[in-house]
């Protein structure tokens, strides 16, 4: 009954992995793992500290080269390409514009010392904008709409709050209108209540803008908020998938079990 | 009169890992079928399987055996083998699932959560709105809390906040569980109405309702669940 689909537009993949592996010597991190994302889909990978989640995020992103299996990416005229046979300058591109990439500590992803604006601001010269005026209203809409007030454009992320430098991190990765973004424990270092909003401002723009997100968490109720699929990892291996509410609502694998049970109720 | 839903020997068991890999069988043998603008309910006592049948058809709970045929998009796509993308888009466009619970996003108004399933098919901010505004006056929701969001309102009102998101779309097929539990008698009135207009509409529905009163008004056929149990 596969014939009833009606989603022709989205049928091409974004990116696909293929039998991907890395291992650190005789520590296999990653084995096997294949999955296609599509766009505008969020996928969650979740699993204990450990599990090569991580790992995993690194391989899909081209920033370590995996042991064996291949990762492709959808580019902007439709042709799949192995990352690992891009070009520098066709990473560089990816990197700049085509994806996002939240690190879990905001220091990484932001450039400390210099100010918010130039944070936002920097990503759209590295595109060829060069409209000073046109670069500093952008960058002001997009701390809006990371709800950041505006009057603090100039001041520095070191400034800010753990809660505000992490909104900022997500403007400084959008405001390119990226295809893909990663997101590594995106709410890991944040109170509960700063956890909340930037998951609400996080699905909304997802939302709003068609992303597709590879999104790794140990936090389930993240996975249930912000996902479309989610894949459970243990030992290097993916041991169960599925749509996230089902996944999540009817475990199948011991360790699934375990980890949904483990959640303490509100 | 064509077949929305249609179902033949599904079954479902829950393995308890953690309890020693215990088999729980839920249902087996589930075969039935719903035509548009029908009404279908599902009786029996609490235990015999009747929301895992629902979540079943949702795609919530994953089916061990038989087929769900599910009319999407014109033609019949199987629940118990469809992708997760398939699932997705199925709830998208065609399956509806209303629930005595909302899960509530933080700081979301009212009004919005009653539109965004609107608005995730496409229809635009403002029309989606109307639409909900329409369906929260018609459950009696204040129109000073709209603004608000419901995770603050009291259980009546948010399971009412529920029913108008429930109701909002235009799906083909809406699974009911329990919509009316807790709710006064006006209320439930209400919510009798508007599953009425449904059925009027062409809309293909399964509903659990232990009323009497409510399944005497929106019933054309019950099925007992019963005849679905598991052995043990």
């Amino acid at each position: 009954m596969a014939e009833t689909n009606g989603m022709s537009a989205h049928d091409q993949p974004l990116l696909a992995a293929e039998g991907l592996s890395k291992n650190f010597g005789r520590l296999a991190a990653c084995r096997d793992v294949s999955f296609t994302l599509y766009p505008g889909e969020v996928l969650a990978v979740v699993g204990e500290s450990g599990s090569g989640k991580s790992t995993l995020l690194q391989l899909l992103s081209a920033q370590l080269a995996p042991s064996g299996g291949r990762v492709s990416y959808c580019m902007r005229d439709g042709v799949m390409r192995n990352l690992a046979t891009l070009g520098e300058a066709e990473r560089r591109f990816l990197f700049r514009t085509d994806w996002g990439y939240v690190h879990q500590d905001p220091a990484q992803g932001l450039r400390m010392a210099v100010s918010a604006g130039a944070n936002v601001g920097e990503r759209l010269m590295a595109v060829g904008w060069n409209h000073y005026g046109r670069i500093r209203n952008t960058a002001s809409n997009w701390l809006e709409r990371v709800e950041i007030d505006t009057a603090r454009i100039d001041d520095a992320p070191r400034t800010y709050s753990g809660g505000m430098r992490q909104r900022l991190q997500i403007a400084r990765n959008l405001v390119t209108e990226p295809r893909l973004v990663f997101m590594d424990e995106p709410t890991g270092g944040l109170d509960v209540s700063v956890q909340a909003r930037l998951l609400d401002l996080v699905r909304g723009l997802v939302t709003e803008l068609g992303l597709a997100a590879i999104v790794v968490t140990h936090d389930l109720a993240v996975a249930r908020l912000l996902s479309h699929r989610v894949m459970v990892m243990k030992s290097g291996r993916v041991i169960e998938s599925g749509l996230t509410d089902q996944v999540l609502d009817d475990p199948r694998e011991p360790y699934t079990q375990l980890l949904v049970s483990s959640i303490l109720p509100p | 009169m064509t077949a929305m839903i249609e179902i033949r020997d599904a079954e479902k068991t829950f393995t308890m890992h953690l309890q020693g890999g215990v088999k729980l069988p839920v249902v087996s043998g589930v075969s039935f079928e719903v035509d548009a603008g029908e009404c279908l309910v599902l009786a029996g006592p609490s235990g015999a399987g009747k929301s895992s049948i629902l979540k079943m058809i949702f795609g919530n709970y994953r089916c061990d055996g038989g087929h769900i045929g599910v009319r999407h998009h014109g033609a019949l796509l199987d629940i118990a083998r469809a992708e997760p993308r398939e699932i997705l888009s199925v709830r998208r466009a065609t399956i509806g699932y209303v629930t005595q619970f909302l899960r509530a996003v933080p700081r979301v108004p009212t009004i919005d959560v009653v539109a965004e399933p609107l608005l995730a098919v496409g229809i635009s901010r403002d029309e989606a709105r109307d639409r909900a505004a329409k369906l929260l006056r018609a459950v009696n929701i204040p129109e000073r809390l709209w603004s608000l969001s419901p995770s603050t309102f009291s259980g009546g009102e948010q399971q009412r906040v529920n029913i108008a998101r429930g109701f909002i779309s235009d799906h083909p097929i809406l699974l009911l569980d329990e919509p009316t539990a807790s709710l006064d008698q006006k209320n439930r009135d209400i919510v009798v109405e508007l599953i009425a207009a449904k059925k009027r509409a062409g809309v293909a529905i399964v509903a659990i309702v232990h009323d009497d009163e409510v399944r005497q008004a929106i019933a054309d056929r019950i099925v007992d669940v019963t005849t679905f149990a598991a052995a043990a």
